[in-house]
């Protein structure tokens, strides 16, 4: 390579350390809304409405409002510095796309699991997917509208969860919110990874 | 076009975009999902343009996506996610593409933190504070 003098830079690029964090949940709870309220740039995405073909499985049952499902996965970054730079990537939210996972939760730093009071059911796979892999996650219980609130502890119950994985309510369209959720998810990480070093250590 | 084939009866039913695209994806890639010697490409791996790469765009063995994913990182480091994004590419060819551009040095690729490695502490306290101050 030196020989060509292709690695001699023209510019000195700053090149960033990438993390990533997953935003995992059922359909329509709101993934792509979190991704947008904190990204600094539009979640890229593909989402396409659901067509005659896909209404027999995207069960709407609750969400009516919702007209369109997230078939791809959607992404949004947020430049913490110029050398840090953490990326979101909402999974998709239909079984049937769960191939996808395994690609996207490599390497990840943490995942957020969000759920919906109404439909608390559809978050189960995703916690199971988290637990069995050992990815440090917390669950963001999305205080929709006109869904009841629940104190944590009824969802962590509910969810039957390990009493170290953090429950916090959140608004996904709220910027202050869903920070808190990420800075949670990150504690959560560092306090899991430290563990582990004390237990690899003593 | 229509999809009993019947035409002239009836309105066709596709039409622009609904008909897919133009080219299949992995025609650009010739056919190929995976580029030799390399590992998948994380979705979050930088693509870095190297330096002294300008007399090489007009290099003919290049497909204009190459050229695109030169230029784009070029003007900053892109994740391969955001490339696919950008360049309205299946993710699985853009690895592909950047695979060439890596053989043929025009591009180099840093890699996110490997997943057995628990990133260190201090890159997460940073992170932390870097959410806090947003």
């Amino acid at each position: 390579m030196a020989i060509l003098g292709r690695s001699q830079r023209r510019k000195a690029t700053v090149e960033p350390v990438t993390l990533k964090i997953l935003v995992a949940g059922g359909f329509g709870v709101g993934k792509t809304t979190l991704v947008g309220t904190v990204s600094e740039i539009k979640p890229l995405r593909t989402e396409e409405a659901l067509t005659e073909a896909g209404r027999p499985v995207d069960d709407t049952a609750g969400v009516e409002t919702k007209s369109t499902t997230t078939v791809a996965m959607d992404f949004g970054r947020i430049t913490l510095r110029e050398d840090l730079v953490l990326y979101l990537f909402g999974t998709p939210g239909q079984d049937r796309f769960w191939f996808l996972w395994d690609e996207l939760a490599q390497g990840s730093l943490g995942a957020v699991v969000l759920a919906d009071t109404r439909r608390l059911e559809d978050c189960f796979a995703a916690v199971d997917y988290f637990e069995r892999r050992g990815i440090p996650f917390a669950v963001g219980v999305n205080c929709f509208d006109g869904a009841a609130r629940y104190p944590e502890d009824m969802v962590r119950q509910a969810l039957d969860l390990d009493e170290q994985v953090p429950v916090v309510l959140c608004d996904a369209r709220d910027r202050e919110s869903v920070k808190a959720v990420l800075v949670t998810v990150v504690r959560h990480a560092m306090a899991r990874a430290t563990a582990a070093r004390e237990r690899a250590t003593s | 076009m229509t999809i009993d084939g019947n035409a002239g009866h009836g309105a066709p039913h596709w039409f622009d975009d609904d008909a897919g695209p133009v080219v299949r994806p992995y025609a650009m890639t010739r056919g190929r999902t995976t580029s030799e010697g390399q590992h998948r490409l994380d979705l979050i791996a930088v693509v870095v343009a190297e330096a002294a790469v300008d007399d090489r765009e007009a290099d003919h063995t290049l497909a204009p996506e190459h050229v695109d994913i030169v230029e784009l990182c070029r003007e900053a480091p892109q994740s391969v996610a955001e490339l696919a994004s950008e360049l309205d590419l299946p993710i699985g060819v853009v690895r592909v593409l950047v695979g060439d551009l890596v053989a043929e040095e025009l591009v180099h690729v840093t890699r996110p933190v490997p997943p057995a490695e628990l990133p260190d502490e201090s890159i997460l306290r940073d992170v932390i504070n870097g959410l806090r101050a947003l």
